[in-house]
């Protein structure tokens, strides 16, 4: 723990690093200082670490398809190693160490990136390690991959671009509208006066430990045929059956529904730690529950909608289980997940494509993850602990 | 503009703690009237029940010829500043101001008109595109007074607007609100704790404490005849002295023994108080107020005068220029009551306990005022002359003025 907290780039905070050492600093000091720097640098080495299977990702959906099959991804580079192995090993070493700098001085560029410069800074980063990756390698590079990932022509082709407008058509609702009715809701939980607020909140929060695979079933009755209720020989219909089987529209549902909860628990904490005067100053200019909650709290509030639209759209985005149950795996509306399983089910030799397909998919939550990070980190914040 | 008026007007919250009890008070038209009290005294409670923003158990609140009891806020014609002033902080200063103005469906160009015209009185033309985070405390306080101005209400309501300034700005601050209340000549509401406010500010003063109504009195009235105990401890900095006595009358006039020491009351006193007859031979409270104490080494004739000194030992002494604060150890008994006791522990928690000590036998600490050319020094002796004619008598057991009532108004 205390390597995450002794990482400034990390969190953002680089106004925070001492500055200029002063002129007589004792030598406990220096000693203190680059111990505490170990921490932080351990860090950069899991960060590194994680990274590479990513990095071995992008560089193998580049390369044709006999070579992908025939050899490992790392053999694009040059071979930089010696034949002793003592030699090896410290080459290595310095090719980790020079790779974590660069990677910790990048950070530290980023940080002091404005919200364009940190979308745009993954990107150039990523097409100067491919393009470098060329340069520097006597390996082939091609397009292919993606070319096919793309294609459209056949039923059986791969056609990521259908997949991934799929992908938006789920994920655009299930994030925007449980935002719009948990807003809605958080604020009449923390502002507004009625009978059974308590138990009402108590209730939805304790949705939240409601877990989604013991609903499936039910929903996906639900969903096939509607809700009846027998007594008496009589059928009574508690839920019109809507025809939703096999639609997005059932997925997206589902997302909304188990998204609610935590987006109203999350605003909810939010909207009632905004200060009490403000809202009593509003009403004594004349604004009512409507005015306030549209003039003050959601401009107010911008921080933890954002901080909740990025966990929903992340965990849409990826989710597999709610697709692949309510759609079929096979179904031409999935989205790139289920799409990408049945790729590497159906085509589990097609390293090339998988690649290429897997990359196109972790793409727009890499550009919405950099584009609103500061957010990201705050609204993980916001929830637990107040400032 | 309007007269607030209320009407027995009682808070009880839902927990059963009563937060204000029976406040009959009558503000009239363009009046300052300042509400004052130890926090929890129900003072700001009574401010947000005449705003609408607490419900009003029993009682009637008029403002104007209209009972508002049961109206919303915005339908009271009042205006509020907030302690921390509540801006909008995604709002520049221009829309905080106009935001009420907005509301109200006015069309554009007046809403300029009147912000700018606000904005103006108040010197805050250049912020106006500004929003909060990037103004000052003082000139957050501008924009919160803009606020409430630009709506031309029938009341002001101002919750402690000062107490987050620093204190210099607090006293420049102190006059501006005054004279610009006296311009707009608005019916003014205002709480705070800080009886230097109170006094300078208002034009009448209201002492609370526990949720009621001690004494509501032109400043010069609160402090020259408090009603009781607490509102004579609460008015005035550093505050009154408060010894016990025991009165004896002695034909037209009467000694009050303060320990082994007497102070003589003169008969005009006792004709001003006619009730203090009541108390021959019983104990008292006096009150002596430290600038009614000088230096009996700087007396013009230099003459002992008797029953008009008290003497004891200096012990600290503070120096602040234009006067002298002695705090001076006499074998007086500080008056220590249950209503004392109480009284000290509203105006100030510590005190209490040096109350009690004093009356345990260190004798009671006395502290003067007296004119800087004064020599008086730590561990020095000191003769303080007493001005008997203004000395106030309380009640042990009550803690009210003795007084004759039809003669204190007639007093002043």
């Amino acid at each position: 723990m205390t390597a995450v907290t002794t990482t400034p780039p990390a969190t953002g905070s680089d106004d925070l690093e001492p500055g200029p050492s002063p002129a007589r600093e004792p030598v406990g000091s220096v000693a203190h200082r680059i111990l505490g720097a170990i921490p932080t640098g351990v860090l950069w080495a899991l960060v590194v670490l994680w990274t590479i299977p990513t990095l071995g990702m992008l560089v193998s959906s580049f390369r044709p398809e006999i070579e992908v099959k025939t050899t490992g991804w790392w053999t694009v580079f040059p071979d930089p190693f010696p034949e002793s192995k003592l030699l090896a090993g410290i080459v290595a070493l310095i090719i980790l160490a020079v790779v974590v700098v660069l990677v910790a001085l990048l950070a530290r560029l980023y940080v002091r990136l404005g919200r364009v410069g940190r979308i745009a800074l993954p990107i150039v980063a990523v097409v100067a390690l491919v393009v470098l990756v060329m340069v520097a390698s006597d390996s082939t590079f091609t397009f292919e991959n993606y070319r096919q990932t793309f294609d459209a022509s056949t039923s059986d082709s791969p056609d990521m671009w259908q997949h991934f407008l799929n992908s938006l058509a789920i994920t655009i609702p299930a994030t925007v509208i449980p935002i719009a009715f948990a807003a809605f809701a958080a604020y009449a939980f923390a502002w507004m006066d009625f009978k059974g607020r308590d138990w009402l909140f108590i209730g939805v929060v304790a949705l939240l430990a409601v877990p989604i695979q013991l609903s499936l079933v039910p929903l996906l009755q639900l969903f096939v045929g509607g809700a009846h209720l027998t007594l008496f020989g009589e059928t009574f219909t508690l839920f019109p059956d809507l025809d939703l089987a096999g639609t997005t529209t059932a997925v997206w549902l589902t997302h909304i529904g188990f998204g609610l909860p935590l987006a109203i628990f999350l605003l909810h904490n939010y909207i009632s730690s905004l200060p009490a005067d403000l809202f009593e100053a509003a009403r004594i200019d004349g604004a009512d529950h409507p005015t306030i909650f549209w003039r003050l709290v959601l401009p107010l509030s911008v921080p933890a909608l954002a901080a909740f639209a990025i966990f929903q759209f992340l965990w849409v985005w990826n989710d597999y289980l709610v697709a692949s149950t309510f759609l079929g795996t096979g179904s031409a509306d999935a989205p790139m997940t289920v799409r990408l399983a049945t790729l590497s089910g159906g085509r589990g030799q097609d390293w090339h494509l998988l690649t290429a397909a897997a990359f196109v998919s972790i793409a727009l939550p890499l550009a919405v993850f950099f584009g609103l990070q500061r957010y990201f980190v705050r609204g993980l914040l916001a929830g637990s602990v107040k400032g | 503009m309007a007269a607030v008026t209320m009407d027995k007007v009682t808070k009880v919250y839902p927990n059963g703690v009563a937060a204000v009890v029976d406040l009959d008070l009558e503000i009239a038209d363009g009046e300052f009237l300042v509400l004052v009290g130890p926090s929890g005294c129900g003072k700001s409670t009574a401010l947000r029940m005449v705003a609408g923003l607490e419900t009003i158990t029993a009682g009637e609140l008029r403002i104007g010829d209209r009972v508002v009891n049961d109206l919303p806020p915005k339908e009271r014609d009042i205006a509020m500043v907030f302690q921390n002033y509540a801006l909008y902080p995604h709002m520049t200063v221009e829309q905080n101001i106009g935001f009420a103005l907005k509301l109200a469906k006015l069309p554009k160009d007046e809403i300029r008109e009147r912000v700018l015209s606000a904005a103006k009185v108040l010197q805050l033309e250049e912020w106006l595109q500004r929003k909060p985070g990037q103004l000052s405390g003082g000139q957050r306080q501008r924009v919160a007074m803009g606020r409430a101005i630009v709506r031309e209400p029938s009341v002001f309501l101002m919750d402690e607007p000062l107490s987050n300034l620093d204190a210099k700005l607090r006293a420049q601050t102190r006059a501006e609100i005054a004279s610009l209340q006296r311009q707009l000549g608005t019916t003014t509401i205002y709480v705070t704790h800080d009886q230097i406010e109170a006094m300078t500010m208002g034009d009448r003063v209201a002492v609370m404490r526990d949720g009621r109504l001690q004494q509501v009195d032109q400043p010069e009235v609160l402090y020259a005849e408090p009603a009781n105990l607490f509102v004579a401890a609460f008015i005035g900095s550093p505050s009154m002295n408060l010894l016990e006595g025991t009165v004896a009358l002695t034909g037209d006039g009467a000694t009050v023994a303060l320990g082994e020491q007497a102070l003589q009351i003169p008969a005009s006193v006792l004709a001003d108080r006619p009730a203090l007859r009541d108390f021959d031979g019983r104990e008292v409270v006096v009150g002596i107020r430290p600038e009614h104490l000088s230096d009996a080494a700087l007396a013009a004739d230099g003459a002992p005068r008797d029953g008009t000194r008290l003497r004891g030992q200096v012990e600290l002494r503070e120096a602040l220029g234009s006067e002298l604060l002695l705090h001076v150890r006499t074998n007086c008994r500080p008056a220590v009551t249950d209503e004392v006791r109480s009284v000290a522990g509203d105006v100030d928690e510590a005190a209490v306990e040096i109350l009690e000590r004093q009356a345990a036998g260190q004798g009671a600490m006395i502290v003067a005022r007296f004119d800087s050319r004064s020599r008086a020094r730590v561990t020095d002796s000191v003769e303080m002359d007493v001005d008997v004619e203004r000395l106030q008598f309380f009640a042990p057991e009550t803690g009210n003025r003795i007084a004759d009532l039809v003669e204190v108004g007639a007093n002043a």
